[in-house]
């Protein structure tokens, strides 16, 4: 199991590396519209042809992915932190504390998540650059992302807070912050990390989503909600397989990160 | 010798009678919702539509390829120099589907009760002109007249949306006087339409109309699972095809793909010039200001949107009104071409100038804006990124935001929240007085500066007394003159960026006999009475 996980690791991290280097290796820059020449096929110029507009395919996956990768883990550490912080400590203080934040949680995660993502993006300012919009749209997915986090925290916590050396610790005259420091989160790290990883390819796919409705980043930036797109029309994709190219890429890294998860949560 | 003359004429007379050999079948469509009603004088959605045209018989028609008015339940009519009055001389010997004889009773309920205010009708709309009721008088055994209150313009067209009930029926909810009647409803699922066996009109040979069997209407928004259907020959017609899905049947089945020419609809920017909207003050004045708004239509690439956004089905346009409307179109107007130098000459006008590759006004702003559209379209999401990019080799930095329809409405009709917006007129009218709701300053609709108590500037007062005056008069080149200087105010000064005008794609299925496509709605269903089966697909269902 080892192997299958560092071979995940290694796409990850190549996956990684040659989105990071776009700048340097993207034959094209993502937004030039070679105008003459939509909808191109791969060529020796564009290696996975042009989009609508005429732009790099290649060009746009390599930025694409840079943003999608680059963000989904910064949206998967803030989901994961206000778990930690809601359901972790709630379920450290149990009682009372722990039946109000899950009382918080059921009801985070009985709300129509799309609608209410699309709520929240419409009344969003107007006039903020792509940049900054794909920023606050993974902002958004981590702020609104950690319910099952803070679910699975709060009930790991609890679980602690009632162990045999958590009550030898507290019988030691151990309380409070530094009760909770020193032996509850050292213990809550391993799931801690394990809703981290499943966050990520779940804010990827749920950008992905956005995209496809048209909400996701803006335009002229790519991403993989931007570019998956493309498959909308069922009909084409015989003609044009080369429009997979990001649903490959996509099903890559999210595999990735399973294999990686799995294998963590054995060595745990 | 002579066996074999015979044998010739008698094959001679089978290809003269291709609808009578053709006579039967089940013709197969989609509706893209669910018909919200099956009352032909309460419809307002597009399926609903397309069943009353299918189903409802009207005094006049508008042919939809020529564009002419034709007699239909009425033989002739005639309107009064005021437009106040129509008479209408009914055709003798008609039937409800039910066996209903059809007299002046009917016409005279129908108007009565699509006039009743409680009935809520749009088609009703058109027709209130002023203050007072609508009343009809009998002036002999088949004449009928119907007075209004006030003048109404282009009266007589107007009764092509007015489907005939009947008010003698014991089947007054079912009985019709069109080519086919509902026979089935399945929520969600489907509409069936059966032949009215007793349609009056006959073709050529004499023989009943329609002469298809049936029409089922799968209810089916997805487009893609629509053409899916169609390329399996589950379906036989398409209206509205985008381009995409055209081409793509273009180059497997070119019989099949039609383009009937540029369409009536027509796709535009606009930018804010609401006095009270939330948006800074500097950037307000550059919306009110002409030579702004002229300069972005100058910087716009028409030739590329079309291209580019709709595959080369649209054309460039030219301003309001469509080539499509052969009538009430203004071929003195021409599409601005592409020319960034003279929108940068026109921008220098107002004090605006480049800093290394920035625009900036005359107190140093940036130029920056947002163009909101909706999401989910998406050649206006591409139309958005080229002129993001056009914009952008003038100094103009442009956000495309795409919200979902309901909170851009809510942005552009309530609010006034946004800069720019990108969207498109559904145009099924052809005469102008359907469009008083965009151009009178006092209207709801006039986009970029709506429901305005007195006109905020001196065009608008122009634009708002030749509409007036349009409407005022039944000379049709009266009419036309007006609006056409309308038309060339709005393109001089540019309150609306007109950008391209769609081309009306259909699919047709070969098996389909005498179908022919026009820009006008329904398209490819217009002489559905005169549609046929091949053989093949007869027997296939």
């Amino acid at each position: 199991m080892k192997s299958i996980r560092r071979f995940a690791l290694a796409i990850l991290l190549a996956v990684a590396s040659v989105s990071l280097a776009a700048d340097w290796i993207s034959p094209a820059n993502y937004r030039t519209q070679y105008r003459e020449v939509p909808n191109a096929p791969p060529s020796k110029q564009h290696v996975l042809g042009t989009d609508s507009l005429g732009r790099d395919r290649w060009a746009r996956l390599l930025y694409g992915t840079r943003v999608s990768l680059t963000l989904a883990p910064a949206a998967a550490a803030i989901s994961t932190l206000i778990g930690v912080l809601l359901g972790g400590i709630s379920g450290y203080l149990g009682g009372v504390w722990a039946r109000l934040a899950m009382a918080v949680t059921d009801l985070f995660l009985s709300l129509p998540w799309l609608f209410l993502l699309i709520t929240v993006r419409a009344l969003l300012p107007l006039n903020v650059s792509p940049y900054a919009s794909v920023s606050i749209t993974f902002l958004i997915l981590g702020l609104l992302g950690w319910a099952a986090s803070a679910r699975v925290l709060c009930a790991t916590a609890l679980s602690l807070r009632n162990s045999s050396f958590v009550l030898q610790a507290r019988a030691s005259g151990l309380h409070g912050a530094r009760l909770f420091l020193v032996h509850v989160l050292p213990n809550l790290k391993p799931v801690l990390l394990a809703q981290f990883w499943i966050s990520i390819p779940v804010f990827i796919l749920s950008e992905a989503n956005l995209g496809i409705l048209g909400l996701g980043v803006t335009e002229p930036l790519p991403s993989w909600g931007s570019l998956l797109r493309e498959l909308e029309s069922l009909l084409s994709l015989h003609q044009e397989p080369w429009k997979l190219a990001p649903l490959l890429v996509l099903v890559l890294v999210v595999t990735s990160f399973q294999l990686v998860l799995s294998n963590e949560e054995i060595a745990t | 010798m002579i066996r074999r003359v015979l044998w010739l004429a008698f094959l001679m007379a089978m290809s003269s009678f291709p609808a009578a050999a053709q006579g039967g079948g089940e013709l197969r469509f989609c509706l893209r919702g669910e018909p919200k009603t099956f009352d032909p004088l309460k419809v307002g959605d597009e399926p609903s539509l397309s069943i009353r045209y299918l189903t409802g018989g009207v005094l006049v028609r508008v042919d939809r390829k020529t564009q002419e008015l034709q007699p239909e339940l009425a033989t002739s009519w005639k309107v009064s120099k005021d437009s106040r009055e129509i008479t209408f001389t009914l055709r003798p010997g008609v039937l409800f589907s039910d066996g209903t004889p059809f007299s002046t009773d009917d016409v005279a309920y129908t108007m009565q009760r699509l006039m009743d205010p409680s009935l809520h009708s749009s088609t009703a709309d058109a027709f209130r002109s002023g203050a007072g009721a609508v009343s009809t008088k009998v002036t002999g055994n088949n004449r009928i007249s119907v007075l209004f209150p006030a003048p109404v313009t282009g009266l007589d067209r107007l009764f092509d949306q007015v489907a005939i009930v009947s008010a003698h029926s014991p089947h007054k909810d079912s009985a019709v006087l069109g080519p086919f009647v509902v026979a089935e409803y399945k929520p969600g699922s489907s509409v069936l339409l059966h032949r009215n066996p007793n349609y009056w009109k006959k073709d050529t040979q004499g023989r009943s109309l329609p002469y298809l069997d049936s029409i089922r209407l799968d209810i089916q928004p997805n487009r893609d699972i629509e053409m899916l259907r169609f390329t399996r020959g589950e379906l036989d017609l398409i209206n509205a095809l985008d381009a995409e899905n055209f081409d793509r049947l273009a180059s497997t089945n070119s019989q099949a793909a039609h383009d009937a020419g540029v369409s009536l609809d027509s796709e535009q920017l606009w930018f804010n010039q609401v006095s009270t909207a939330p948006i800074p003050a500097y950037k307000r004045a550059w919306f009110q200001s002409k030579n702004f708004r002229r300069a972005i239509s100058l910087a716009i690439n028409r030739e590329d949107l079309a291209r580019i956004a709709f595959n080369g089905h649209a054309r460039p346009a030219a301003g309001p009104v469509s080539p499509g409307n052969k009538f009430w179109f203004n071929a003195k107007l021409t599409a601005d071409r592409n020319d960034p130098a003279a929108a940068l000459q026109r921008l220098q006008k107002d004090g605006f100038h480049l800093l290394n590759g920035v625009l900036l006004d005359k107190d140093g702003n940036a130029v920056e804006f947002s163009i909101v559209t909706n999401a989910g379209s998406k050649s206006r999401e591409r139309m958005a990124v080229l002129m993001q990019e056009d914009l952008q080799k003038i100094g103009m930095k442009v956000n495309v935001v795409t919200l979902d329809f309901p909170s851009l409405i809510e942005r552009i009709s309530q609010k006034f929240n946004y800069e720019a917006a990108l969207l498109g007129f559904a145009n099924v009218d052809l005469d102008p007085n359907g469009q008083m709701n965009i151009w009178l300053s006092s209207a709801e609709d006039h986009a970029w500066n709506p429901l305005q108590k007195s006109p905020a500037t001196p065009w608008e007062t122009e634009i708002d007394r030749l509409m007036r005056q349009q409407a005022s008069t039944s000379d049709p080149q009266q009419r036309k003159q007006s609006f056409d200087l309308v038309q060339e105010i709005v393109v001089d000064q540019a309150p609306m960026i007109f950008l391209v005008n769609k081309d009306a794609l259909s699919a047709v299925s070969s098996a389909i006999g005498n179908a022919d496509p026009v820009v006008l709605h329904p398209q490819t269903f217009w002489n559905a009475e005169k549609l046929t089966l091949n053989s093949s697909m007869r027997a296939s269902r």
